[in-house]
């Protein structure tokens, strides 16, 4: 059969639903539109105070509803790391990064994210990094508003 | 109900037959049905039944492979849909499905179970496709692809110092080399340590040999309760306890270092009943884990207790062969493939989903359907 015999139909996947990100998960959004990050206050299994980031409606652990929302550091401690040397599609940095889990200063949890660290070399557990945070104007509420983290001396 | 009273209800049943392709790196000639269809008549014919002999069929596999909803349904056409039968499907690995299966088989109604599952996963993109089961609000918007969320695994365990890269080496190397004896498996090759250590990373501290390969395969096993068990086997696989636990789905709320919901599965399929939950404590003839990544294993080992004794993987495990929503249920019929050929006597599979073993169930199995002997009884 010639090709242009060939019958074609567009066949589109698409997901045709709004989802609302809720009080705590919104909250934390616009939180990174105003350059802010928040955490929510929490009890771990013993009953010591935690503050959850980047933050859920109920503990990860204890499944309790969590409380009020607070402001945290942009700065924080590497709890581990590891290096991409090849960026694939759609990840947050196109030259070769870290990611890493991050505890930032007056959070108990850490969060994923990327740090623009320039070689494998300059990366370790321990050590600290700080937000650099894309300009207000192209801010939208989503994780990517922090454009990466870097190594902390480098951005003092 | 503490887990041991509701373990000491527990139906006694056991895998009776199973059957699985030979792991590929791609199946370009057939199609999900017709990779099942062999798979399916053998694993009837070794025990001489025919579909209309199980009471129930339970599957796993994911829709996004294909990347159409409801593909699952079209796989039934290797069991054949007429006349009706009861039948359930899982969006995760088969060894769920197992589960589901021998939930319902608890319940006494059934004798009788057909459980499958099948995943070519050559076709599509992984990296993408496992993004997808992550966080939608913090994490899978960045795209992390499964092997960077494994390495930020590994380099957590590093940092323990409770193992370096040259362990998962070994871990890898030895895999390897045991798969060699496996005639399904997919990687299969000698090497040292030190010469696998010469590949490149990935994602550092992960390096090529510490990744489990992309493959197509699939997998069915049937479950016989009691007496049916016996009629249908010399030697079933006795399932003595199962069960599966999960963990917060933010990575950065978890110790990636170890796998606490390997450790309560494992209370409740009873593991430590019999031997103490003390490190080291388990002594097993065989342990088939499903760690996709080599670092994996030795977290899973701890959480287990198992002994240096036991043989892990023998089959090569997943670093050999891992087609998605296959590799767990192939643990499960790798480790009772070992009780049913008279090797082995006692036996832990193990399988997880989810990035840096999220979930975990672990699956304890025996010649005996009251399981070992309790030390010390």
């Amino acid at each position: 059969m010639a090709d242009s015999e060939v019958l074609r139909a567009p066949h589109v996947l698409e997901y045709p639903y709004v989802r609302s990100v809720g009080p705590v998960i919104g909250a934390f959004l616009t939180g990174l539109r105003d350059g802010r990050i928040l955490g929510a206050q929490s009890r771990d299994a013993q009953g010591k105070a935690t503050v959850i980031v980047p933050p859920t409606e109920y503990d990860p652990v204890t499944s309790a509803d969590v409380g009020a929302l607070v402001e945290v550091g942009q700065s924080g401690v590497v709890t581990t790391w590891s290096w991409a040397p090849e960026p694939k599609k759609d990840q947050p940095l196109d030259r070769p990064f870290a990611w890493v889990l991050v505890r930032l200063d007056g959070a108990t949890t850490a969060m994923l994210h990327v740090v623009d660290a320039g070689s494998l070399d300059a990366m370790s557990s321990g050590m600290r990094v700080t937000a650099r945070w894309r300009p207000a104007a192209e801010r939208v509420g989503r994780v990517q508003d922090i454009e990466c983290f870097v190594p902390e001396a480098a951005n003092p | 109900m503490s887990a041991a009273a509701g373990r000491a209800t527990v139906r006694p049943v056991a895998v009776v037959s199973a059957a699985q392709t030979k792991s590929v790196r791609r199946e370009d000639h057939r199609n999900e049905v017709e990779m099942l269809m062999p798979v399916v008549t053998d694993v009837f014919a070794n025990i001489g039944v025919t579909k209309a002999d199980m009471g129930f069929v339970c599957s796993g596999s994911t829709d996004y492979l294909v990347g159409a909803p409801f593909s699952f349904v079209m796989a039934l056409d290797a069991v054949g849909v007429w006349p009706p039968m009861r039948e359930s499907h899982v969006e995760m690995d088969g060894a769920w499905a197992l589960y589901e299966a021998w939930t319902l088989l608890q319940e006494g109604e059934i004798d009788t179970a057909l459980v499958y599952s099948f995943g070519r996963s050559s076709p599509s993109q992984l990296d993408r496709i496992l993004a997808l089961q992550l966080d939608p609000y913090y994490m899978a918007p960045m795209w992390p692809d499964p092997v960077a969320l494994a390495a930020l695994q590994a380099q957590a365990l590093i940092d323990t110092g409770k193992a370096t890269e040259k362990d998962f080496a070994a871990v890898a190397a030895r895999s390897r080399r045991d798969a060699l004896r496996n005639p399904n498996a997919q990687v299969a090759k000698d090497q040292s340590p030190d010469d696998l250590l010469r590949d490149d990373y990935v994602v550092a501290p992960l390096r090529r040999h510490a990744l489990p390969p992309i493959t197509d395969g699939v997998v069915a096993v049937v479950l016989a309760a009691e007496d049916r068990a016996r009629d249908l086997c010399e030697r079933p696989a006795w399932i003595t306890g199962i069960d599966h636990r999960i963990e917060a789905h933010a990575l950065g709320a978890r110790d990636l270092a170890q796998s606490p919901s390997t450790r309560l599965a494992a209370q409740g399929a009873g593991v430590f009943d019999a031997s103490g939950d003390a490190p080291g404590a388990v002594h097993v003839d065989v342990a088939e884990l499903h760690a996709p990544f080599a670092p994996q294993e030795l977290i899973l080992r701890e959480a287990l207790g198992l002994a240096d004794s036991v043989a892990v993987n023998p089959s090569g495990g997943a670093l050999a062969a891992n087609a998605l929503m296959v590799a767990g249920l192939l643990r499960i019929v790798e480790a009772a493939s070992r009780i049913m050929d008279g090797s082995a006597r006692s036996a832990i599979a193990h399988a997880t989903s989810g990035p840096c073993l999220q979930q975990n169930l672990v699956c304890a199995l025996a010649a005996e359907p009251s399981g070992p002997a309790r030390k010390g009884a």
